[in-house]
């Protein structure tokens, strides 16, 4: 794997044009990453979904190196029914912008890479991305601007690649005071590539983040999503992960609660079927005082199917009055679905208000019967049970628009 | 006279230690070692082979680092391995051939061998450094037919029921302290109680590590057959020293068909000084295995000792309908620190289990829950239900929880709930406003955060349980 990574990596430095400096910066985080390889079973962190093992099995002879072939974007992928803008990403390199309804002073993106702001010490997948991604974008919102529109963020893959490692780095400036909404939204045409996304969100003062996760279409590619939130006084950061179609996956979302009266939300369904493999890592950081938290996540797992939850509320002995709250709760439709979790609390501070809960069983057979008992058949009282499970979640979404989005996607209806 | 009291309490009462000439093993962990231990214990031959076979595993095995409260490296060469009283090289036959010095010790513990023999029913096997010292009440157990003795006396005189179940729950294939407890065990208890007899009275030992430089090593096996029924209570002091001590013990249960097995501790070992200097290092290996169906295994622990507490007893719910229960308060103050909880094993069709912890940090201490539900394939129609509370004292303290679920059976239901808070100040306004110091009322307020626990304990231990909840918090609150 050494060999090829040095060779790859060359092919990457070729290609583009870092300066010395920065080519010095990049090495470094690949030599970590060839320190460490793939993390599996034994790293705490990846006990209850082993991607080594899934890199192992599923992609032969791992191809580091993307030539990054332009490839015209197809105006059907477009979601419908909600105006947005537009960034749109083809098998890991940027083929459209569109950010036709905001100011342009005001909203804008930048190709610019700043080694400042790379992600230290976080997993071996970070310092892969650090070292092989090929172009730095950052999105800047000036202060008290409210990006009127939602920004989806397409990642699509074609059929024209396979046993590839994509690496996608995006980085976010929210000045004081202003907002944005951001839906993650990718669409899969290959098979066997390993994704690899990596997002830093800087909150000033006052801003607001929505940050969604569409992840509904069926594929065979192995991804993996690294968000860092650093929330300023004030800041509100609003995530929800829509985990469905991909055979692998795993969302992390670190929030670091840093300024007072911050707040960090997280949301998250699991609704699986098909030998699929999921999870959520979720660590929020209360870093000072008066911050508050929320999670809440649920799985409907079916057929030979798995889902983890990992979630850590940490708050550091200064943070008093935290407010931190999490809870998974998970449905096994068949003996061959496997949920784990690990909440965890880690607490130094005296006057917080820490509490977790979890439960996992199959559907309540009693309520089944009432339903059915109304005249439903089986079939639906289980659909509408697990319907209502769900939308639990999906209300928690602050927007509207984009709530009726993803209530069409999972067709639930109300 | 309070203040005196207070003094009294605040200082760890069984710090003293007691002057006994010991026959010790040379320091060190060798063969030879081993082999002196066993052939001092005129042990048969399977079982220093066994010992050695652990020892062997032992030399490829790593220390386990994956634990919250980190400590410097122990120097395994640099402890004794066996110590024993000198007067002990031949058992004595009754109490009355004791050293009075040994008695005397007792006394001080508050288990006075003598008088408990005659006044309260409970049977008490006394453990002192390396050797059972004392088992008391044998006559009436020995009618039911119970066999309550030191473990190398059940190796002499009951060689197959130790064959067949040591190492049957903790086997020598197992993590780093317990297959080093397999191969230098010294002493510790053995209970087994035969087919439909219910255990008349507690049965109770009394661990005491006197020397210095020595790692106590017990092992415990308890035998309910089946359809009987046995209770055992456990507690443990130390004196006071600089250095550190090991305590590295291995407790084994096995309940067979329609059989309970009840398992209390109290442990008071030296927590060290108020700087966090000496003190017991508690890394005890505790597994209970719930063979037959509708068996049932329940632990009730009450830690308030150790500098490092690092214990997880387990139930494995093998049998059909069995139920496993933990119920743990863990208390730690000034520089202590504990990493406690519980794993439940799912195997068996409708099993059931119950975890319920209490944690209370204070002053510098840190504290941490890790528990391991594990419902599995074919466990049909399980349930666990968890709830972890923990209760922080100021803001130099840590309180964490860790807990590991896994469910891999649709017919079972497993639900957590934990929560993290401080006393509240109106808690405590209400009770210093009918008269009630400050301390009074934080031990009032943590006696009721503890009571679901405390009342599982039995009654004798129970009343101790409850002021030793009150006495480690001495001097935690103003």
């Amino acid at each position: 794997m050494e060999k090829q990574l040095r060779t790859d990596f060359k092919k990457i430095i070729d290609s583009s044009n870092f300066s010395e400096k920065e080519i010095i910066t990049k090495e470094k985080y690949l030599n970590k990453f060839i320190q460490n390889g793939f993390p599996g079973k034994k790293n705490e962190d990846w006990k209850f979904l082993d991607l080594n093992q899934a890199i192992k099995s599923n992609i032969k002879n791992l191809d580091y190196f993307n030539e990054n072939l332009p490839n015209e974007v197809d105006p059907k992928i477009y979601v419908d029914g909600l105006e947005h803008n537009k960034i749109v990403f083809i098998n890991g390199r940027i083929e459209k912008i569109d950010f036709k309804y905001e100011e342009s002073d005001k909203f804008e993106i930048k190709e610019q890479f700043d080694s400042e702001s790379l992600l230290n010490d976080v997993n071996s997948l970070v310092d892969l991305n650090s070292a092989l991604t090929n172009r730095y974008y950052k999105i800047q919102v000036k202060e008290h601007y409210t990006v009127k529109k939602p920004v989806i963020i397409y990642s699509l893959t074609t059929s024209k690649i396979s046993s590839k490692n994509i690496n996608i780095r995006l980085d976010f400036d929210l000045e004081t005071n202003s907002a944005l909404k951001i839906i993650d939204y990718s669409i899969d045409k290959s098979e066997n590539n390993f994704v690899n996304i990596v997002y830093n969100f800087n909150l000033e003062k006052d801003a607001i983040l929505k940050n969604y996760k569409l992840d509904k279409e069926e594929n065979n590619n192995i991804k993996y999503s690294y968000n860092n939130i650093n929330l300023d006084n004030n800041s509100v950061a609003e995530n929800f992960i829509l985990s469905l179609g991909s055979s692998f996956i795993k969302n992390e979302i670190n929030c670091n609660l840093n300024g007072r009266y911050s707040s960090a939300f997280v949301n998250g369904i699991f609704n699986l079927d098909n030998n699929k493999n999921h999870e959520i890592r979720t660590s929020i950081n209360h870093l000072n005082e008066n911050t508050k938290s929320y999670q809440l996540i649920k799985s409907v797992l079916g057929e030979n199917t798995k889902s983890a939850y990992q979630g850590k509320i940490f708050v550091k002995s200064n943070a008093q009055k935290t407010d931190g709250y999490q809870l998974s709760k998970a449905i096994l439709l068949s003996d061959n679905a496997e949920f784990n979790a690990k909440p965890e609390l880690e607490i130094y501070a005296d006057d917080v208000k820490c509490s977790h809960g979890s439960a996992s069983g199959s559907l309540n057979q009693e309520s089944i019967f009432y339903i059915m008992s109304r005249g439903l058949n089986y079939k639906e009282a289980k659909e509408l049970l697990i319907n209502g499970f769900l939308l639990d979640v999906v209300e928690k979404i602050t927007d509207n628009e984009i709530k009726n989005l993803i209530k069409n996607i999972m067709g639930l209806k109300e | 006279m309070r203040d005196k009291q207070v003094q009294d309490l605040k200082d760890y009462k069984y710090g003293f230690s007691t002057d006994i000439d010991n026959i010790k093993a040379p320091k060190g962990l060798n063969e030879d070692v081993i082999k002196f231990i066993s052939n001092i214990k005129k042990e048969p031959k399977w079982l220093l082979e066994w010992r050695l076979k652990a020892y062997n595993r032992l030399k490829v095995l790593k220390e386990p680092d994956w634990q919250k409260p980190k400590y410097p490296k122990i120097d395994y060469q640099d402890l004794y391995y066996y110590s024993a009283p000198k007067s002990f090289k031949e058992k004595p036959k009754s109490l009355d051939e004791l050293d009075p010095k040994l008695l005397e010790t007792y006394e001080k513990l508050g288990i006075p061998l003598q008088e408990q023999k005659r006044l309260n029913g409970i049977a008490v096997d006394a453990v002192f450094d390396s050797v059972s010292v004392a088992t008391i009440f044998k006559d009436t157990l020995t009618k039911q037919g119970i066999i309550f003795c030191s473990i190398s006396e059940a190796i002499q005189k009951h060689p197959e029921l130790v064959k067949k179940y040591l190492g049957s729950v903790i086997p020598i294939t197992d993590h780093y302290f317990a297959t080093l407890n397999s191969a230098v065990f010294t002493d510790g208890s053995f209970v087994y109680v035969p087919p439909g007899v219910k255990c008349p009275m507690e049965l109770s030992t009394y661990f005491r590590i006197n020397a210095s430089d020595t790692g106590q090593f017990e092992r415990t096996l308890i035998i309910a057959d089946k359809g009987s029924y046995v209770s055992y209570l456990e507690g443990c002091t130390a004196p006071m020293r600089d250095e550190n001590q090991l305590h590295a013990a291995n407790v084994e249960l096995v309940a067979l068909d329609d059989a309970e097995i009840k398992y209390s501790t109290v442990q008071n070992w030296y927590p060290g000084d108020k700087d966090g200097k000496g003190g017991i290092y508690n890394f005890v290996t505790k597994r209970g295995l719930c063979q037959g169906k509708n068996s049932k295994i329940s632990w009730t622990q009450v830690e308030t000792g150790s500098a490092i507490t690092w214990k997880y007893p387990s139930c494995i719910l093998k049998g059909d309908n069995s139920i496993g229960e933990f119920y743990s308060i863990a208390i730690t103050n000034n520089h202590q620190k504990a990493d406690t909880g519980t794993k439940m094993i799912h195997i068996g069709k409708n099993t059931k289990s119950k975890i319920i912890s209490k944690g209370i940090s204070a002053g510098y201490s840190d504290m941490t829950y890790r528990g391991l539900v594990d419902i599995s394939k074919n466990a049909q129609n399980s349930s666990n239900y968890t709830q972890c509370d923990s209760l922080l004292m100021g803001n130099k303290c840590g309180a964490h929880t860790v807990p590991y679920i896994k469910n891999k059976n649709s017919d079972s239901n497993i639900a957590h709930e934990a929560t993290t808070s401080k006393i509240s100040e109106d808690q405590l306004h209400y009770c210093q406003q009918r008269g009630l110091n400050s301390e009074d009322a934080v031990g009032l307020i943590v006696n009721g955060f503890c009571k679901e626990v405390l009342q599982q304990l039995p009654m004798e231990f129970a009343v101790e349980a409850q002021k030793l909840v009150g006495i480690s918090l001495e001097g935690s609150v103003g």
